[in-house]
């Protein structure tokens, strides 16, 4: 986990009747980088690519000094070293899942110490001699990422992995995945169209509209860009590291931001535990002086920088508070009345902070 | 040696001998034609399998003419043979063997097509993203998720092959221990007044039919309730 990152080139271009891909990116050679975008934008497209699955690519797919594709020709998919976990987890549904570990595993001449790892890190073996079509959603998809990572792997691609569950099953593989994202040691690629999590796990996120790269960068400050159409969607808002502070007899918890302090609902962590929170634009108001007779417990100082009309009457504050960009979605008669002008000092009352980690 | 065995016995062996390998021609020669015609996106798919499926509506003589017009000294296969010096086939076991893999191709191919078609594109992607090579591939993936194809397709091909008739006195005539099938011995029994025989094996050929379409059945229904 500690070796130095390889970096990861992507350069690919592909051409069908109604979409075209055209991609260039590095990403660090660690870490889950986040490939984000509607439905149609290329995410999926892009990860098969990358896989050797969409034969009609072309360009460069290169991993630190690993080249699997370059202008002089291109490694079939079962030649890259690369584990991949599909939307549908394609499970081969006449084998068991000892069955399906050991498909790839064997193949890949890998070390029997891995496939012990990942069967005891991702909790499979309870299932070991069950058939695949005998599992839920959510045990699916741990047997399809232990399957991947067993084959020892330079690149983890994760295609919409938690797309086909409902959230009760998502909130369960969660923590799996994050088990992955700390001990696999190799980069991931992670397509998603689940802000919630992108902000949860990304380090690096790829932000894709129509075939081409948007923006790409850490994925905290690509999130919280205010220039993208992430920040007009409903659920805009903005993502905070924070650490705890304490936790009261009520399971109050204070977390330090680089805002301020904020006071959310949350399970026992231990204090100095790191954590992200999401705070959304609609869940913040703005007043002009400090109301302390009010029930919000959020309240943080901040400037205005920057209106945006929206649609429906609406605006959209963009905020500083403490160097650290905030989101505010006010009516149009609000920002009339407290006569709101860009520089001007305000405080963000917010109404609800969602814990992430 | 031979003339001492009953006609009936003789009829069975050749049978047996001329449906076993059309069925095992068949399936070599069916699963990439099928897999082809499953995967393909060639303007060819069509007309070829159109030409695959042309034996299920045919009439056997059309069939049986056309190829002992091929296989006649004159003909392109058997100028053919004889170039290859194997003499011609029309009248002979071989001949008849070629005639019966032409007859039963659609009986073997088109299970096997519909098998190949059901295993989903991603189950294949995904044994590829398993370092699985494209051989490999068809071994550990294609050929254990099409084996109930694969059983219907041999079935129906073995038993399409004792169930012909037509082509087979076309292209084979009547020849003891080399081209008198089962089929064609019932038929002289008949033409003999001979009841009492014909109706024994009748009545074999009969029984051995519906025993076939049962285990047929049975191993259709028992790979349904295998997938629930």
């Amino acid at each position: 986990m500690t070796e130095p990152a390889d970096t990861l080139h992507i350069a690919l271009r592909l051409a069908r009747d109604d979409f075209r891909l055209d991609i260039e990116l590095h990403l660090p050679g660690q870490g889950v980088t986040a490939v984000f975008g509607p439905s149609g934008s290329g995410k999926s497209t892009l990860l098969r690519a990358i896989a050797g699955l969409e034969p009609a690519a072309a360009g460069t797919v290169r991993i630190g000094t690993d080249t699997w594709q370059d202008a002089d020709g291109s490694q079939p998919a079962h030649r890259r070293a690369i584990g991949m976990v599909f939307q549908h987890t394609a499970l081969l549904p006449h084998l068991s899942v000892e069955g399906n570990l050991r498909y790839g595993w064997k193949r890949a001449a890998a070390a029997d110490a891995l496939l012990q790892r990942w069967i005891e890190r991702l909790a499979l073996a309870p299932l070991l001699h069950r058939r695949p079509d005998s599992l839920s959603g959510g045990e699916r998809q741990r047997v399809a990422l232990a399957r991947a990572l067993v084959t020892a792997p330079r690149l983890l691609l994760l295609d919409e992995p938690l797309s086909a569950l409902d959230g009760e099953r998502r909130a369960e593989i969660l923590p799996y995945l994050e088990a992955v994202r700390r001990e696999a040691g190799i980069p991931i690629l992670y397509v998603t169209h689940a802000v919630d999590e992108v902000a949860r796990l990304a380090d690096h996120l790829v932000l894709l509209d129509a075939g081409r790269v948007m923006a790409s960068g850490p994925a905290l400050a690509v999130l919280n860009r205010g220039d993208l159409p992430l920040a007009l969607r409903e659920d805009a808002g903005v993502v905070l590291e924070a650490t705890v502070e304490s936790r009261d007899a009520h399971g109050l918890l204070s977390l330090r931001t680089p805002a301020g302090t904020l006071h959310a609902h949350g399970p026992a962590h231990a204090a100095g535990t790191p954590l992200r929170l999401r705070v959304q634009a609609r869940d913040v108001s703005l007043a002009l002086s400090r109301h302390d007779d009010s029930s919000l417990l959020n309240l943080l100082p901040a400037t205005l920088t920057d209106l945006e009309p929206l649609a429906g009457g609406q605006v959209q504050a963009r905020l500083d508070a403490c160097g650290t960009p905030l989101l505010a979605r006010i009516s149009h008669r609000s920002v009339e009345r407290l006569q709101l002008r860009p520089g001007m000092p305000v405080w963000a009352q917010i109404k609800a902070v969602a814990l992430l980690v | 040696m031979e003339a001492a065995l009953p006609a009936w016995l003789l009829a069975t062996w050749v049978t047996l001998k001329l449906a076993g390998l059309t069925t095992l021609i068949l399936l070599l020669l069916g699963m990439p034609l099928a897999w082809w015609l499953a995967h393909t996106r060639s303007r060819w798919r069509l007309p070829i399998g159109a030409v695959v499926a042309l034996p299920m509506v045919l009439p056997p003589t059309v069939l049986g003419f056309y190829l002992l017009i091929s296989l006649a000294p004159d003909g392109p296969i058997g100028q053919l043979t004889q170039s290859l010096g194997l003499g011609t086939l029309a009248f002979t076991f071989h001949g008849l063997l070629l005639a019966s893999v032409l007859y039963s191709l659609p009986f073997v191919v088109h299970p096997l097509q519909a098998g190949f078609t059901a295993i989903p594109r991603a189950t294949l992607e995904a044994a590829a993203t398993l370092r699985a090579a494209p051989i490999d591939r068809f071994f550990s993936v294609v050929l254990p998720l099409a084996r109930p194809s694969l059983i219907t397709a041999s079935l129906l091909g073995f038993a399409h092959t004792v169930g012909e008739f037509g082509v087979v006195l076309m292209v084979g005539g009547n020849i003891e221990g080399q081209t008198r099938v089962l089929s064609v011995l019932l038929y002289d029994q008949v033409e003999a007044m001979d009841y009492a025989d014909a109706h024994v094996l009748a009545a074999g050929l009969l029984l051995f039919s519906f025993a076939l379409l049962l285990l047929m059945q049975w191993l259709g229904r028992r790979t349904a309730v295998g997938h629930d």
